[in-house]
């Protein structure tokens, strides 16, 4: 069967013309500080710690690292803002200052999206398009709630938390800055932010912004260091709310933390999402929302597109059309604007990735990986594929973070919601069907909490995001982004 | 003539539509006064584990059920309690209230059904939306039910504790288990005798009583269940339960934050806390070709 459908015939890999997004103005300073009562502060144990550039593993700059001392600092400066200036003055108010920082950003737009490829890696096509317009809106979205609340929620008389620790990780560093602060802010809470150790810069260039847009000191603080950052901040006891996004596991354990005291949480964390193709769809689209649900963003996303389901009768088809489109995809320098792929955020997480992929060779999948050469120095993983996938293998199973994608058939639709459901995860999941019925059959029947239908890795600010089950709980965005941070009691 | 002998109730646990005896055979008896009025299955962890087995497989049929006919199923309990109402009232006397408490506690009960029997189909119009995203997508976002929810029932107010922990929980088509209140458990055997006859499907609601000390660990480390809607005093035992619940992410909803006697208790925002939101996105066509300016 599979030999009667014939390959497309590129001619070879396309020659593009290299296009690679200046850095001459760019000024990254030597060493960053913390951000704590509106003020850059050097941490008061002295300690910092490299931050690398994965395309090349030099360091970019150095990050100063918080210990004890300085979450307490950040703390308290948050609640002395929350006591202080920033509980007093109207939602109006807030609004006002909210729009700014989605205005400066926007103004720093370009700064903000090639510092963010260089410092994670990302090709600047995704930093510049998606990225950094996305945290701008973000701000934008929220900042107009402020004043507005009362209506969102009938009967209720909506109040802030208090100081809410907010933990990120590190593959949409400065988009998951604004998922957070945005709406942290226009509900009327204080912020102490702690970005990925990976990736700080961009949050500490957002904390220039939002020095820059004049909120009152302690309103944001942004404290950088590692898991033990994180950790002291989880464990606060002036802290009211966490609100993390990162691994199940990480998830878990900060729920162990916090068990047994009155802060309240919003998890977002991993993902096995099913990408579904049934024979009636469209199949061109449906492979390109294949290629962008696994391979976006090196396939660091929570929500990426990781299992395949295609329906037998069109296996055959839809992985020569998959595999095709696959070797035309760009791997290399992220500032390249043709790049499709670019460098795996650290080292850690590239022994990671070849850690599943060796397992999935070892569980007996059939491997296909992009033919392409990778640079010499730096973090990188061709696009890879595997097939002769069962849902016992690990790779079907558990959650890589990378662009493996594990590809799987099925029969009938009752077949494929089992197959798809068997999974502690329920971030999101994708269908592809001409159908409309059947469409929404699956959308109700699937366990997820964002149904691309047709679609895949869409994001809006209006549109609430967030995972059922071990992908975590409550809603970014939206409306449904709001009651997270706000006591309804 | 001799004086009629009075037949005496069995009191067993509720499991997928049918009443066992605890399978571990275990039984208490209960006193009032130091006088024995019954005895009680002592549960244990592997009826927990029977009940969000039928929880689970009651869950599809009841959550795909339409919002109408959920309602109307919630209505009937209501109906058929009030018909019943002398026997809940004898058993709340039974069990050391006095009368007057009995029925108000009973109307309370029956009115709290009807009030939230009124929500399944409002729930999404309140709560729901649809989302103005900036891409050509159609966007929406509705509430679904979590799955499998177990209850910790209150220890005082044993009826309408209990219809106030399950009601709110099952009418978006979430299934449940119940531990009940411990040293009032009669009525809420009762109860699951009355939801039995009112087509509410078998395995939606599971009654097991028993010891919550020993029985409600089970359920919070449960990896098959969604969600915890928790009403107990003993902070430790509560405590216990968020950090167990902790190890497949459950939710979990401390109700005893809440006053159950009070009608303020009577809101949607108890249903949604025992609700997920789920976000739907497809594409819109982007026509070149047409205009549209009439």
């Amino acid at each position: 069967m599979s030999s009667k459908i014939k390959s497309l015939n590129y001619n070879g890999k396309w020659d593009f013309s290299s296009s690679i997004e200046s850095i001459e103005n760019l000024s990254i300073l030597k060493e960053y500080q913390l951000f704590i009562n509106g003020k850059f502060q050097k941490p008061v144990d002295k300690k910092y710690f490299p931050s690398i550039n994965p395309t090349n593993e030099q360091q970019l700059t150095r990050i100063a690292k918080a210990e004890s001392k300085d979450v307490d600092l950040a703390v308290n400066s948050a609640r002395a803002a929350f006591n202080g200036q920033w509980g007093k003055i109207s939602g109006k108010e807030r609004a006002k200052y909210i729009y700014r920082i989605a205005r400066i950003i926007q103004e720093k737009s370009k700064e903000l999206a090639i510092v963010e490829t260089l410092d994670g890696g990302k090709p600047i096509r995704e930093s510049r398009d998606i990225d950094i317009p996305l945290a701008a809106a973000h701000f934008f979205y929220y900042a107009g709630w402020s004043d507005k609340l009362k209506y969102a929620f009938p009967n209720k008389t909506p109040k802030p938390l208090g100081v809410v620790g907010q933990i990120i990780p590190w593959n949409f560093p400065l988009m998951m800055a604004a998922w957070k602060i945005a709406p942290a802010l226009a509900t009327g809470n204080t912020v102490v932010l702690k970005p990925a150790e990976s990736t700080s810069v961009t949050a500490l260039l957002l904390a220039e912004i939002i020095k820059e847009a004049e909120l009152p000191p302690g309103v944001v603080n942004i404290i950088t260091g590692d898991g033990s950052t994180g950790n002291l901040l989880v464990n606060h006891s002036d802290v009211n709310k966490i609100a993390f996004t990162g691994s199940t596991e990480v998830g878990k354990s900060i729920m162990e933390s916090i068990s047994g005291t009155n802060k309240r949480s919003t998890m977002e964390l991993g993902g096995k999402a099913a990408n579904i193709i049934f024979e009636d769809a469209p199949l061109d689209q449906a492979v390109e929302g294949v290629i962008n649900g696994i391979f976006f963003n090196q396939g660091h996303v929570c929500c990426a597109g990781s299992r395949l389901f295609i329906q037998e009768s069109v296996y055959d088809v839809v992985l020569r059309k998959l595999k095709d489109r696959m070797q035309s995809l760009l791997v290399g320098n992220p500032l390249d604007k043709n790049t499709d792929i670019g460098a795996v955020n650290s080292k850690q997480q590239l022994s990671t990735i070849h850690k599943y992929i060796d397992i999935g060779v070892k569980e007996g999948a059939d491997i296909f990986q992009l033919n392409c050469e990778l640079p010499k120095s730096g973090y990188w993983c061709p696009p890879t594929l595997f097939t002769n996938v069962s849902q016992s293998h690990r790779i079907a199973k558990e959650e890589i973070f990378g662009p493996v994608l594990a590809v799987q058939t099925f029969r009938t639709t009752q077949e494929v919601i089992n197959k798809a459901n068997n999974t502690p995860y329920g971030l999101s999941a994708g269908v592809w069907t001409d159908k409309g019925s059947k469409a929404f059959n699956l959308a109700a029947k699937l366990k997820a909490g964002v149904i691309w239908a047709n679609t895949y890795n869409k994001f809006d600010p209006t549109s609430p995001f967030g995972g059922y089950k071990e992908s975590g709980h409550g809603r970014e965005g939206g409306l449904h982004g709001l009651s997270p941070y706000l006591n309804l009691e | 003539m001799s004086q009629r002998i009075k037949v005496l109730k069995t009191y067993k646990i509720f499991i997928n539509g049918k009443f066992p005896r605890t399978e571990s055979g275990r039984y208490t008896q209960l006193k009032i006064d130091n006088l024995p009025i019954a005895n009680v299955c002592l549960s244990s962890r592997k009826d927990v584990r029977n009940a969000v087995l039928s929880a689970r497989n009651a869950f599809e049929s009841w959550s795909s059920k339409s919002a109408y006919n959920r309602s109307q199923i919630l209505y009937r309990i209501a109906e058929i309690i009030e018909g019943n109402k002398s026997q809940f009232i004898e058993e709340l006397i039974l069990q050391g209230e006095d009368s007057k408490k009995a029925i108000l506690e009973i109307d309370q009960s029956i009115d709290r059904i009807i009030y939230f029997a009124g929500w399944p189909d409002k729930i999404n119009p309140i709560f729901g939306s649809v989302n103005p995203v900036a891409s050509s997508h159609f966007n929406f976002t509705i509430l679904e039910p979590m799955g499998v929810v177990g209850i910790v029932a209150p220890e005082e107010n044993s009826l309408l504790g209990l219809i106030s922990s399950i009601i709110p929980v099952i009418l978006s088509g979430n299934t449940c288990l119940a531990i009940v209140s411990e040293k009032l458990p009669l009525c809420a055997i009762s109860l699951a005798e009355v939801i039995s006859n009112s087509d509410v499907p078998n395995g939606v609601v599971n009654i097991i009583t028993g010891s919550k000390d020993e029985l409600a660990p089970h359920i919070a480390q449960h990896m098959d269940v969604n969600a915890l809607g928790i009403n107990i005093d003993n902070k430790e035992l509560k405590n216990k339960m968020f950090f167990q619940a902790s190890n497949n992410l459950k939710r979990v909803v401390d109700v005893s934050k809440y006053n159950i006697e009070d009608s303020n208790f009577e809101s949607p925002y108890i249903v949604k806390k025992f609700m997920e939101a789920k976000t739907t996105w497809h594409p819109i066509e982007k026509d070149f070709t047409s205009t549209n300016n009439y």
